[in-house]
């Protein structure tokens, strides 16, 4: 079975699974007063440390939760709350380009409480400029309540000057939330020095366990609760810590930003031959998103595991089963509801036709990858696609 | 053989794909997404394209161990099914959806597809039997649905493959709950898949616009009632009238014909539905047939309707078709099926009814 689909989620690395299961053993609840509660509590911390100093962190700053969706939804909703309840603010400034757990909440805002949002445009790339964001801002920023922009997009790879853009913020003490899901453990990452004030990430995208994440919230800013209940975390999330999901997810983030440099320039090696090697056998093949080579604040401007092609004439979802049964793996890419596919708004978004959206497909590289996994897409892409290409045309046909 | 079988989420289907994976077949499940609003395909509409019934077809393809995925369809079926359905009644004729996602959908676009992808067949869990190509009606006489498959060309029924037709229902059933499949009990799916309530008169009513028009009878001529748009009625219907006038004769009276052009429905009883002259549209034939022929056959007119002694004499692009026992209630739009051989349950030919007319032309056997 060839894996091409480490941006969905990526296997475990053994440290971080040996670790989670041996405190599986372990009996403790990190808020009990005993010595058993204490020791869970002690591992929660010295993991909450560990994890601070793999980000560039503070400890105090790092609220655990169940994942990317739930650390998404109370950094929008939570400072959108806090925001409104404080100083009347309604606006949302937000990139068409977020992930659904952005996106959606956003909707909701808007639709039930009352949220102006503000879409902020994107380039044909899917990346947002320091510029549109000003403008955006100083439309009314005294009603800004939050600016939310992926560090990095989890379907086409582009990385956004999350830096540049918090400086935009900053003056206007505005909140800027990051998904940086995608970029942790891959990208050159420090949370002081990108001065954002909340950061999501999750353990399973890098190594880690599934249903474990981070919301990085800055002392600064406050949020309302989704949930309401013990106030494990700050007060802001309730809930008895998964002590051994919190230590698995402490020794991914661990190993995944020791070994960062290292496989980030093995893993784009991979891709650009990947990509190459695609565009050699199906010249009209396109690369969705910013180009490989390119560079965003000195380090890459678009994942360094991250593949998006449009094959025109085809359907991803052709595409995908074709190479399902060939025992390749990868993804449409595109956002799954009902378990039917529709066109990508990440995609359309960046200006691209929706045949363009539908026709294509996410290879995304991580730890596990190797040469032989990009031989054999290779080898077999050509019939693929010719196949495919064929029945897109039967059902154009009418 | 390398087959794809179309996966409602329903037992039929669920055995079906069940039993080409026994018969040692590469079985790939594919459900059809064919509602084109999310609201559509949330619980609580019946059919068979809601995301529950999505996962029960995934369920199915678990436990079978065979890959599954889901095929968007909605906009073929959109532009095919659904659009057309409210153009043959804004137009005064009463369609089958059932027999167009056949002929448009299940055994064309889905059948394209499958063979352009490296697929031989499609396999759908109808019942009815399939052998060397003759269509015939399935053992359940009462499950029977070669009505539905009947205008498929040689071509397309050459490509399908149906498992179910030596079962009953009931066997159907027992075969889903031998092999544990959580939908061997599954209620059976009734009514027009795209019309979640039910309610066809409110579909249309939404689709077309209500107009004031007359109900009139037929026998007086006069106005007996109003109605809120011709496309609404459907030739045979009686109840949903609300006529003010009683019949004179205090017998219930009946659509007897719907004229959208003036946004008419004529109304008299039941014994003026009798229809014995049929002219249709373009036929299909499974047998061979001579232009000018006449063919003594058994002819079906409705889904679940009677069955009559018919001959049906071929033309170039149509047929016509006498009665040899009167009918009530056919409606231009619905398919005349034509049956054969010994057991009359072979299906020689279809085509879809144009004209009915209550003139018995010839009631004597040929």
């Amino acid at each position: 079975m060839t894996y091409l689909d480490h941006a969905a989620t990526t296997p475990m690395l053994p440290g971080a699974a040996e670790a989670m299961a041996q405190q599986l053993g372990a009996v403790g609840n990190a808020s009990s007063l005993h010595a058993s509660g204490r020791a869970a509590r002690r591992v929660v911390e010295e993991s909450r440390e560990a994890i601070a100093a793999a980000l560039g962190a503070r400890p105090s700053e790092l609220i655990f939760t169940s994942g990317g969706t739930e650390s998404d939804n109370l950094a929008v909703k939570g400072i959108f709350w806090s925001r409104r309840e404080s100083d009347s603010r309604r606006r949302l400034i937000i990139s068409p380009t977020e992930h659904h757990a952005v996106l959606d909440a956003v909707e909701w805002l808007h639709k039930h409480e009352g949220a102006q949002v503000c879409w902020l445009p994107t380039d044909s790339h899917g990346r947002v400029s320091v510029d549109a964001l000003l403008a955006c801002i100083e439309e009314d920023p005294d009603d800004v309540a939050l600016v939310s922009i992926m560090w990095a997009n989890n379907e086409v790879g582009t990385v956004n000057d999350i830096t540049a853009l918090a400086q935009v913020c900053t003056p206007f003490g505005i909140p800027l939330h990051t998904d940086a899901v995608q970029a942790v453990g891959i990208l050159p990452l420090d949370v002081t020095a990108s001065g954002v004030d909340a950061l999501t990430m999750t353990g399973h995208k890098l190594g880690g366990p599934y249903g474990a994440g981070v919301l990085m919230l800055s002392t600064d800013v406050s949020a309302t609760p989704l949930s309401h209940g013990g106030g494990q975390e700050r007060d802001v999330r309730s809930g008895t810590l998964d002590t051994p999901a919190v230590r698995g997810l402490s020794v991914g983030v661990q190993e995944a930003v020791v070994g960062r440099t290292e496989r980030a320039a093995r893993l784009a090696a991979l891709r650009d031959r990947l990509v190459d090697g695609i565009q050699a056998e199906i010249p009209d093949a396109v690369l969705n998103g910013s180009p490989v080579d390119s560079v965003v604040a000195g380090g890459p401007g678009r994942l360094p595991g991250n593949a998006h092609l449009s094959f025109p004439g085809c359907e991803g979802d052709a595409l995908l089963m074709l190479l399902d049964a060939r025992g390749i793996e990868c993804s449409t890419g595109s956002a799954c509801s009902a378990g039917v596919s529709q066109p990508s708004h990440v995609l359309l978004a960046m200006g691209a036709e929706v045949e363009r959206a539908r026709g294509s497909l996410r290879f995304s590289l991580g730890h596990t990858s190797t040469e032989a996994d990009v031989d054999h897409l290779l080898e077999v892409i050509p019939a693929v696609v010719e196949r495919a290409r064929r029945a897109g045309l039967s059902g154009a046909r009418r | 053989m390398n087959v794809i079988a179309a996966m409602s989420g329903g037992v039929d289907s669920a055995v079906a794909s069940a039993l080409m994976v026994e018969a040692g077949h590469a079985v790939t499940g594919i459900h059809l997404a064919l509602a084109s609003t999310p609201d559509a395909s949330r619980i609580g509409s019946r059919g068979c394209c809601t995301v529950a019934d999505a996962n029960d077809a995934r369920r199915v393809a678990d436990v079978l161990d065979i890959p599954f995925y889901v095929w968007n369809l909605a906009d073929r079926f959109r532009a095919d099914v659904v659009d057309d359905f409210v153009a043959e009644y804004a137009a005064g004729r009463t369609p089958n959806p059932c027999v167009r996602c056949n002929e448009r959908i299940k055994f064309a676009a889905v059948l394209d597809r499958a063979l352009a992808l490296g697929f031989d067949a499609v396999v759908t869990g109808h019942h009815a039997r399939l052998d060397a190509g003759v269509l015939r009606r399935s053992v359940d006489v009462g499950k029977d649905q070669s009505y539905v498959l009947a205008t498929l060309t040689d071509r397309q029924l050459g490509l399908a493959v149906f498992p179910l037709g030596e079962m009953t229902k009931d066997q159907v059933r027992q075969e889903a709950a031998r092999r544990g499949l959580l939908v061997a009990d599954k209620p059976d799916s009734h009514d027009i898949c795209f019309i979640a309530d039910g309610d066809t008169r409110g579909f249309l009513g939404k689709h077309l616009g209500a107009r004031i028009g007359d109900v009139i009878d037929d026998q007086t001529g006069h106005v007996v009632g109003q109605h809120h748009g011709a496309h609404g009625f459907t030739v045979g219907q009686r109840r949903g009238l609300s006529l003010g006038v009683p019949a004179a004769d205090g017998k219930p009276r009946y659509v007897l014909s719907v004229s959208v052009a003036d946004n008419t429905v004529r109304v008299g009883p039941g014994e003026a539905l009798e229809i014995g002259f049929i002219r249709t549209g373009a036929p299909v034939w499974h047998t061979d047939v001579a232009v000018g022929e006449p063919l003594d056959c058994i002819v079906q007119l409705r889904a679940h309707g009677m069955t009559s002694p018919a001959t049906v004499t071929p033309y170039e692009h149509r047929t016509e078709i006498a009665l040899h026992r009167g009918q009530r209630g056919i409606a231009a739009g619905q398919t005349a099926v034509f049956y054969g051989g010994a057991d009359a349950d072979v299906v020689l030919g279809a085509a879809r009814i144009e004209t009915a007319d209550r003139v018995l032309t010839d009631t004597s056997p040929r």
